[in-house]
């Protein structure tokens, strides 16, 4: 079975959207809620197909975000890949969670990789804590669902194995 | 089932791998700061897509200026025309007086403080990184823009640029956390360094001794020490100055003029010193050429 090239493309594209959607301007009230599309869409790709999808393309992703948004070189990359590693070494665990106990786990590791990200700003130079941290996580994992349920129909429409 | 990672290295090894890669990136860019040259490029690579994020609001903006009734556009019309007479009036005077001010620095024999060559630049309205204070402006290399350029807009000093892309460039905001600008207080010429606090409405003025003659709404312009931001733009207003007996210095917050959180357009400063040209494109051709004309009034 040839499993290389096959939908690749689409793959990439989600990635693209969730970026766009990443950095889209949204009013300042609503900005602070707005979920890690990035690593959703990462992570979902992660869990469908662990075989193609793990931790090197999630720290390209992340290296590409970096860029994206003017941070410190690395720093998304390193947690994206970490949160890559969590869901790719326990990934047929998750995959037989309920989509509502995924999104919990989605919401941990979605802390975990915010956590990971301040703590690499803070050690290099001035970041501070912020609650907003947490609403991110949150949003993430309520959003989850929807978010599976969407890659799941574009991953069955395209065939993508 | 197919074999997870039948081909190349086990998943801790690629771990490994990235994380290493990772945090020799981190190091290199935040302590060493290898990438600054390529941040060019990688602008560039990154631009096309901030330009599609922004292009919703962009096409709301065009929908609501569509739809906007002939009445108002004309009301505003008025309103504007009345300003621009207000601000012309305004004109005649400054002229007169910026001669007379040159004439009073040349009697003096003190250097002639040239007038700057501006350009609007508007946000690509792109959200960064939320522990830093930056935004994204749709001006480049092709325009002229260059590091450590000073960045204004009509209430007061916004901050300087970091780093150029091809078409478009990120903006420091004086309230990040890593930026910090010498300022005088305009009442009495007290220096300082107004540095930011990493939130967007505060700044701090560090060492300040504890019977400096600060008050509370004192206006803050920059003093031109550093070399970067030209000499006298307003940058923020004093909020708070206390003391705590025990320390050595008094605690001194000002908030900045220009409301850093909710900016649309920007002036893009070319000091006359720095020896650095606008490269006026076609679009902003009109605006820019307008101000400089203005600008660059010659000695008398």
């Amino acid at each position: 079975m040839t499993v290389t090239g096959h939908g690749k493309g689409s793959i990439y594209l989600t990635i693209l959207v969730a970026m766009v959607l990443a950095i889209i301007p949204l009013p300042p009230a609503l900005d602070s809620f707005r979920p890690d599309w990035v690593m959703l869409v990462v992570i979902y790709w992660v869990l469908a197909l662990p075989h193609r999808v793990n931790v090197g393309s999630a720290w390209l992703a992340g290296l590409l975000l970096d860029m994206l948004l003017g941070s410190t070189l690395g720093v998304r990359a390193l947690a994206l890949a970490i949160m890559a590693y969590v869901v790719a070494s326990q990934f047929q665990k998750i995959r037989n969670f309920s989509v509502w106990q995924q999104a919990l786990v989605m919401g941990c590791v979605s802390l975990l990789g915010q956590l990971v990200i301040f703590w690499a700003e803070h050690l290099f130079s001035v970041a501070f804590l912020h609650y907003r941290l947490f609403w991110t996580s949150l949003t993430t994992c309520l959003v989850w669902p929807w978010v599976y349920l969407t890659l799941r129909r574009i991953r069955r429409r395209y065939h993508i194995r | 089932m197919k074999p997870l990672f039948g081909r190349g290295p086990s998943l801790q090894l690629r771990l490994f791998f990235t994380v290493l890669v990772s945090v020799a990136c981190i190091v290199a860019d935040a302590r060493f700061h290898l990438f600054d040259s390529s941040r060019v490029y990688m602008n560039s690579l990154v631009s096309p897509l901030i330009y599609l994020a922004n292009l919703p609001k962009q096409l709301v903006g065009g929908v609501r200026t569509q739809l906007r009734s002939r009445e108002s556009l004309m009301d505003e019309n008025d309103q504007l025309q009345q300003q621009l007479f207000l601000v012309r009036g305004e004109l005649l005077r400054l002229q007169q007086l910026t001669q007379e001010n040159q004439r009073l620095h040349q009697l003096l024999g003190s250097p002639i403080n040239l007038d700057a060559r501006k350009m609007v630049a508007q946000i690509l309205a792109v959200d960064s990184d939320p522990f830093v204070h930056q935004v994204v402006i749709d001006k480049g290399t092709l325009n002229g823009v260059y590091d450590g350029q000073p960045v204004l807009n009509d209430q007061g000093v916004v901050g300087q640029v970091l780093s150029v892309g091809k078409t478009t460039s990120r903006v420091l905001l004086i309230t990040d956390a890593s930026h910090a600008l010498p300022v005088r207080i305009a009442r009495n010429d007290i220096r300082a360094i107004a540095s930011g606090t990493g939130s967007i409405d505060e700044l701090e003025l560090k060492n300040i001794t504890r019977n400096a003659d600060l008050q509370e709404g004192d206006l803050l312009v920059t003093s031109g020490l550093g070399g970067r931001f030209p000499m006298g733009y307003p940058v923020a207003r004093i909020t708070r100055f206390a003391y705590e007996e025990g320390k050595p210095f008094a605690e001194v917050k000002a908030k900045p003029l220009a409301e850093l959180d909710r900016l649309r357009y920007l002036l893009l400063l070319w000091p006359a010193d720095q020896g650095k040209q606008p490269i006026l494109a076609a679009p902003s051709a009109a605006m820019a050429t307008a101000s400089a004309a203005t600008t660059t009034e010659g000695a008398p």
